[in-house]
């Protein structure tokens, strides 16, 4: 990883990257949300409902995954001082927050016909929602940081700590009795969707995770693009 | 012997993430029971539930119990959860999903008979999706 620790050398990747992950993320979701919307059957109980689930699922996925690449930044930032640690976290930051409050957003949607409800304080949905305010924490953190001239090595404990949500979300409907159902997708057991429903799941899923990587990456282009041009101001103020 | 400055805070890391998982773990278990989103009927015939307390029922729907009064807005239907069960009479609209052998939860108080008052009725997704051919096929089974 410390090969592209030479922000030139990661900016060399990135560039072609970010084109490629975004004309694949896009592609595959317009091919997943079609196939969703037109081509799959509506569920027996929840009708057409059941739709929103293409989009719910990678938003969760999406919002944890978010976090989890947060405190792998910035574990090798606080063990190894890795130099696009910090970026790299707070390049990813306001991308997580979008997707848990989308999934915030499209799970309420969909709890109001299914279950009655717009909003319930169970085990799930609580700790969903916690997850986004450690997002909002985290930016307000990592920015207050970087304004100070800090190295961001507040932010990043605060990623590491923030970690321990994850296996809270995703274990609350096995460890307590929630409103929200069981996981319907796992390794051991296969999925309890139905093939003809499942289908466009995994494109959407692999399709916003290409544009949130895209984003991110966008997103640190963007940040060592401007870290260079304040040292260049710096350079020529001192000159 | 000299440690390195690096593998001194990976060490200082990967305890520090020891010790949180740890105290996670703990409280995982302290809340076990506090932190459940609804009792069950099993709950209530060990006498865990105190009548006149606001609390949810959750259970299933118990087949061929459902009942509706005459003045068309009263349901009354049984919630059981396999080894037990638990008379509830709720006033009101309900959800779309709630339905005989399905999933409820119930929000009300237990009166002293034992009977669940609810004031608000949730249906309870199970983690199964299927279309509706498909569903016919497994109820027909």
């Amino acid at each position: 990883m410390h090969g592209y620790a030479n922000p030139t050398r990661f900016l060399k990747i990135a560039r072609p990257a970010t084109a490629w992950l975004f004309g694949i993320g896009l592609l595959l979701l317009v091919a997943g949300a079609w196939g969703g919307l037109t081509m799959t059957p509506p569920d027996y109980l929840q009708g057409d409902t059941v739709r929103i689930l293409y989009i719910h699922v990678p938003a969760a996925w999406l919002g944890m995954a978010g976090w989890a690449s947060i405190a792998a930044a910035s574990i090798s930032q606080l063990v190894w001082r890795h130099p696009l640690a910090a970026v790299a976290g707070r390049a990813i930051a306001p991308a997580g927050a979008t997707f848990a409050a989308l999934c915030l957003a499209t799970g309420s949607i969909w709890g109001r016909p299914t279950w009655g409800t717009w909003w319930e304080w169970d085990g799930r949905l609580t700790s969903m929602l916690i997850l986004f305010f450690l997002y909002l924490g985290y930016i307000a953190l990592a920015s207050a940081e970087r304004e100070r001239g800090g190295d961001g090595r507040m932010a990043a404990l605060f990623g590491v700590v923030g970690a321990i949500n994850l296996p809270i979300i995703h274990y609350s409907v096995l460890w307590w009795r929630t409103l929200h159902q069981g996981q319907s997708i796992s390794i051991a057991q296969g999925s309890s969707i139905a093939p003809e429903l499942l289908w466009p799941l995994p494109l959407t899923m692999l399709g916003f995770t290409a544009l949130f990587a895209a984003v991110a990456l966008m997103r640190m282009r963007a940040e060592l693009a401007r870290q260079k041009v304040e040292a260049r101001l710096r350079r020529s103020m001192a000159e | 012997m000299k440690v390195k400055p690096k593998h001194q805070r990976l060490v200082l890391v990967v305890l520090a993430a020891a010790a949180m998982i740890g105290a996670v773990l703990l409280a995982m278990w302290g809340l076990q029971d506090r932190a459940a989103y609804f009792v069950t009927p099993s709950d209530i015939a060990a006498g865990k539930a105190a009548p006149d307390k606001a609390m949810r029922l959750g259970g299933m729907v118990e087949k061929g119990s459902l009942k509706r009064d005459p003045d068309g807005v009263t349901v009354r239907f049984t919630v059981s959860d396999g080894k037990s069960e638990t008379p509830v009479v709720f006033r009101g609209i309900t959800p779309d999903l709630f339905k005989e052998g399905s999933g409820v939860v119930a929000e009300g108080r237990l009166d002293p008979n034992g009977l669940f008052v609810a004031d608000n009725i949730l249906a309870k997704h199970d983690e199964r999706y299927m279309p509706p051919q498909m569903a016919n096929e497994v109820a027909a089974r």
